[in-house]
Formats: structure tokens, C-alpha cells, sequence
């Protein structure tokens, strides 16, 4: 049986609500720590960083890379103690994920619409070579307004990359406001479907529902795999939840504590 | 110089199976026996050239090495993002091929022209920009490139380049110039297809009464400065020769590195002047009016040893 996946988001968003007292974009990492709780700690096959034959994990919407490294940190990946240094003068831990800056940083992303083409080259290398490895990417609703994640989209289905599984953490904010209100290019699972991928949307705050879609995939044999999660910007703390300054605001110091409090109560 | 690349890729694609070989829908009948002698490991990707750099980088973080193949502006410009974030940053050996190095596709127009190619590439970190001067330099250059650790951008023109290296080259190196005529007074520098013109102008300023050195500099970055400089020690004028914008190019990075150094030479730069071509215009037609001819850049290099005299 797997970890508490509950307890593991719960102490995500804890870490990230401390990181964040310095930094942006601390809605966006608390909207998808249920998400990396399950993969990192039920789904995907990763004891150790190094192993080969780990499943990969994609942050394409690297701005919420305080949660994966809160996560990797859980994982025993490095110490506890680094998170303390996120975005501090010459930490590893940069406000984008930068390839090999900490074990498990598997790819640099910052720039969104990249993410999910790179994981369809890591998708198809392990295609090639039989290997039986999958590839998760996580990226954001906003992002899908970015051209190159339907060039990633075609060639991931051309290449039958049923390995490859792209969970869209669909917090429907973005930098300027509302998703469905600057662009509105909303269903996203029939567009997944159109481009002939296997889609599945969800509740992505429930670690049931999460965790029974991810453990389904590939929905389609022989086609990538969508998740439409639907989640909350700033999940967690009731000040955040669904505020889009807090794609911009650190977290005050006078507020950490309370913070922190709501976190590690009530049944989240 | 395509032909260069093609031999030198089916030579490495028959005996290394992590080699790779991406097009964007570009390469009409050159790749056509690819898929049935390599299969996999060649693949149009379609008209996304975004796409096909991130799979490229995708593919090489996964131990592959591979090769992305197009037309200059569209594989460069189009992508330039996908080059800095997925192949620069992480120093990944993925080789970004142009084809229709300058004003190759002449009368095709702006749009597939290639005068700033050089100068985005070289202000990338960690990037390798390489254009041959000609099929012996490309055919070097792809064979070096085979274990080059990192991105690399390698400027072709198309086809039907005249040799310059007629005996070979037996001591190709990725940063390294090559030493094409030995003399002394004037030096010239040239990168990429316009080195036939370099040597040209060689001989027409031989044929009065010049000696002139000529270095061709297929590696533009990492660029070799101590063989400018040394050129500029035994010269009065030294000329760069490129066919690319006058800003960013090979006469920019050569006269940073003369400045560097203190160096006393008076520089000729021949490039494209800072403009796109307002017509159609052959790529001979371009390279008269733009004085990129032999006798174009013996003219310049001449008035400016006149005037100094």
C-alpha cells in the first residue's frame, strides 16, 4: 500500500507555503500538490533518481517546481534542510526546474508549451529501445494555449507514445485572469481526443479519483494518455484558494504561521 | 554540401544505433531511402519545427544523438526558444542542421534567407556554430560533430559548392581555423559558402603584386582568436568575409577580438549590410550588389591599404 498521499500533500504544501516567502507563484504550486503527492508516492515506479528503468516525471509548467522539489525532498531524493535555500544566492533550487540541479530535476522548463514535446522525445526514446519506462508530464491549463503543445500533441499520437501520460493541472487562472475568459479553448478532453488521445478528467484534489486514473493509464492502447485535472488555484489555504494574486504575492511572514496552521488542520 | 552531410550521416547511421535523424518536412527526395535502410531512426516529424527540437532534445536526454534537419530560418528562428531552453541550457548533443546558409535561396525571398542565423546562434551559451566553406569542411565538420559532447549549429549552403580542399583536410578540429593560403600584409578570415570567393579574392590581389594569408574559419563559435591574432601580427588589413548581417556575425566577433587584444590592423568587414533584399534577387545577384564577390572584396581591401598608404 502506498504512503498517505494525503498527509505527503498536506506537508507539500506546507514546504511550499515556507519557500514561498520568497518568490511567485505559490498558488500555482499548492494547485498541484495532490497531484504529486499520488504520482510521487503511489504511481510513479522511482526509488532512486539514477535508476534507469524510473519512470520520468516532466514539470512543464515549471513555476510550481517549490511543490516537486518539496516532493523530491519527501522522497529521500536530498535533504530536507535545501528547501530552506529555494531561490537564496547559490542554491540549486532555482525558480525553474534546471536539469540535474537536484537529483530527480529530470528536464529544464520554465518556458511553457516546452515540456510536453521534450517528454515525447523521452516517450519514444524508450519506444525505440523496449524499454519499459513511462513518462509523466504536468502542465498547466493556461499553457495549452501555447502552439507548441498540439505540435507535441500530433506527434505524440503519430508515434503511438502510450507511454506517455500529460496531466493538465486545470486551475483555470492564469497570469491575467481567468483561463476561459482570455482564451477560451475550454474542453479540453475533446481536444486531447480530436489530436486521438485517451482522456480521462477528474477532480485533481482527489487522491482517489487521481490515483484510480493514473494507475488506468494508457486509457487507449497504442495512444497517449490525457488527465483533466480540475483543481484550485492556491488549494489549501482558504485566503488563496482561487485568488489569481497569489500568482504574484509572496507569502507575508506574518501570515506564514497561520498558514502553515490551516494546513495541518481539518481533513485535507 | 548537403551531399557532405548525407554521406557522412548514412556512414555513422550504419554503425551507431543511437544516431537519429529528424526532418521538418524539408529534404524533398534527399532522405528518400532513410526510412527503409535506418527505419525508426529517421523521422519526418511534419511542418513543427518547435516540436522537433524539443523531441530532439527529449530523444538525446535519453542517450540518443541526434540531428534536426531544415531550412535555416524556419529551423533556427521559428524554434529559437526550443534551442535555448531544450539544447543550449542543458548542453545536450543534439546538432541543429540549416540548410541555405545567407543568400542561398535568393530570388525565394527574405523569408528563407539567412543573415542573422550566426549571430542568435553565437549568443547562445554552450552552443557550437559551425559553417563550412565548403563539401571538405562540412564532410569534416559532420564527422567531428559525431562525438562532440554538446548543441551544435552547422550552417550549410545547399548543393554543387566548389571544392576548396582539394587534397582534403587531415586536421580538422571543431574551434579550430584553417590555414588555406600562407602570406603576409593582408589576411583574410572567411566562414561559411563564401569561401570560394575568399579565395578569389586571394588571387586577384595576387595578381597584383598581394601576397595574401587566407584563414577559413568554419567554427564561428568557440571562436579561434589566437589564429586572428596572429594573422593580424603579420598584416596591415585584415578582411572578414561572411555571407551574414554586418551585425553579429563573423566581422562583429573578429573585431571584439582584435579590440580585445589591443591589435593594430586596420579590419575590412564583408558581409550583408544591415537590410533585407527588397527584390527578387538571384543569390549571385545579391552577392554583386553586396560586393561579395572575389573582385568585390579585392576592391575593399585594396582602397584600404590605398588609403593607409
Amino acid at each position: 500500500m502506498a504512503a498517505n498521499t494525503i498527509d505527503i500533500a498536506a506537508a507539500i504544501r506546507k514546504d511550499v507555503v515556507c519557500m514561498h516567502c520568497k518568490g511567485t507563484n505559490v498558488g500555482s504550486a499548492m494547485s498541484c500538490a495532490d497531484i504529486l503527492a499520488v504520482l510521487y508516492f503511489d504511481v510513479l515506479r522511482l526509488d532512486r533518481p539514477d535508476d534507469p528503468q524510473r519512470d520520468r516525471f516532466v514539470l512543464s509548467k515549471g513555476h510550481a517546481v517549490s511543490a516537486v522539489y518539496s516532493a523530491l525532498s519527501l522522497k529521500g531524493f536530498f535533504p530536507r534542510g535545501l528547501l530552506g535555500s529555494y531561490l537564496v544566492d547559490g542554491s540549486p533550487l532555482t525558480g525553474h526546474p534546471s536539469r540535474g540541479s537536484v537529483p530527480g530535476i529530470e528536464v529544464s522548463c520554465g518556458s511553457l508549451g516546452h515540456g510536453i514535446a521534450i517528454a515525447v522525445g523521452m516517450a519514444r526514446a524508450a519506444k525505440l529501445d523496449g524499454r519499459a519506462h513511462r513518462v509523466f508530464v504536468l502542465c498547466g491549463d493556461g499553457e495549452l494555449q501555447e502552439g507548441s503543445v498540439w505540435e507535441a500533441a500530433m506527434m505524440a499520437a503519430r508515434m503511438g507514445l502510450d507511454n506517455l501520460t500529460v496531466i493538465v493541472d486545470a486551475n483555470n487562472l492564469q497570469g491575467y485572469g481567468r483561463s476561459e475568459d482570455i482564451q477560451p479553448i475550454e474542453t479540453f478532453a475533446p481536444k486531447f481526443a480530436a489530436f486521438r488521445w485517451g482522456v480521462r478528467e477528474i477532480d485533481g484534489h482527489d487522491h482517489a479519483q487521481l490515483r484510480d486514473a493514473l494507475h488506468a493509464v494508457p486509457f487507449t492502447p497504442g495512444a497517449p494518455s490525457a488527465v483533466i485535472a480540475r483543481t484550485v488555484k492556491g488549494k489549501g489555504v482558504a485566503e488563496m484558494e482561487d485568488e489569481l494574486g497569489w500568482h504574484y504575492f509572496s507569502v507575508p511572514l506574518a501570515k506564514l504561521a497561520p498558514f502553515v496552521d490551516e494546513l495541518g488542520n481539518g481533513d485535507r | 554540401m548537403r551531399n557532405a552531410l548525407l554521406r557522412k550521416l548514412v556512414e555513422h547511421m550504419e554503425r551507431d544505433p543511437s544516431l537519429h535523424l529528424l526532418t521538418s518536412d524539408t529534404g524533398f527526395h534527399v532522405f528518400d531511402d532513410f526510412p527503409q535502410r535506418f527505419g525508426d531512426r529517421y523521422i519526418n516529424v511534419g511542418i513543427s519545427e518547435a516540436g522537433m527540437i524539443s523531441l530532439a532534445a527529449g530523444m538525446a536526454i535519453e542517450g540518443k544523438r541526434v540531428f534536426c534537419y531544415g531550412i535555416v530560418p524556419f529551423v533556427t528562428m521559428r524554434c529559437f526558444e526550443q534551442i535555448r531552453v531544450d539544447l543550449a541550457y542543458p548542453r545536450l548533443p543534439v546538432t541543429v542542421v540549416g540548410v541555405g546558409a545567407g543568400l542561398t535561396y535568393g530570388p525565394a525571398g527574405v523569408t528563407h534567407h539567412a543573415i542573422e542565423d550566426i549571430a542568435i546562434m553565437a549568443a547562445l551559451p554552450n552552443m557550437t556554430v559551425i559553417a563550412p566553406g565548403d563539401p571538405v569542411e562540412a564532410e569534416s565538420a559532420v564527422e567531428a560533430l559525431m562525438t562532440h559532447p554538446g548543441p551544435c549549429y552547422l550552417r550549410l549552403g545547399k548543393t554543387g559548392e566548389p571544392v576548396v580542399h582539394a587534397r582534403g583536410l587531415a586536421n580538422f578540429e571543431i574551434g579550430r581555423a584553417i590555414r588555406v593560403r600562407e602570406g603576409e600584409g593582408v589576411g583574410i578570415v572567411s566562414t561559411g559558402n563564401l569561401l570560394p570567393m575568399a579565395v578569389s579574392a586571394c588571387d586577384r590581389l595576387a595578381e597584383r603584386g598581394r601576397s595574401p594569408a587566407l584563414l577559413s574559419m568554419p567554427t564561428v563559435k568557440p571562436f579561434d582568436a589566437p589564429a586572428l591574432l596572429g594573422l593580424a601580427n603579420r598584416c596591415d588589413v585584415i578582411a572578414t568575409v561572411e555571407e551574414h548581417n554586418l551585425f553579429g556575425g563573423l566581422g562583429s566577433i573578429a573585431a571584439g577580438a582584435l579590440a580585445d587584444a589591443g591589435a593594430c590592423v586596420r579590419l575590412v568587414r564583408c558581409g550583408v549590410p544591415d537590410e533585407y533584399a527588397p527584390d527578387a534577387a538571384s543569390q549571385e545577384c545579391l552577392q554583386q550588389r553586396y560586393g561579395l564577390t572575389g573582385e568585390g572584396i579585392a576592391s575593399r581591401i585594396l582602397a584600404t591599404l590605398g588609403r593607409k598608404a
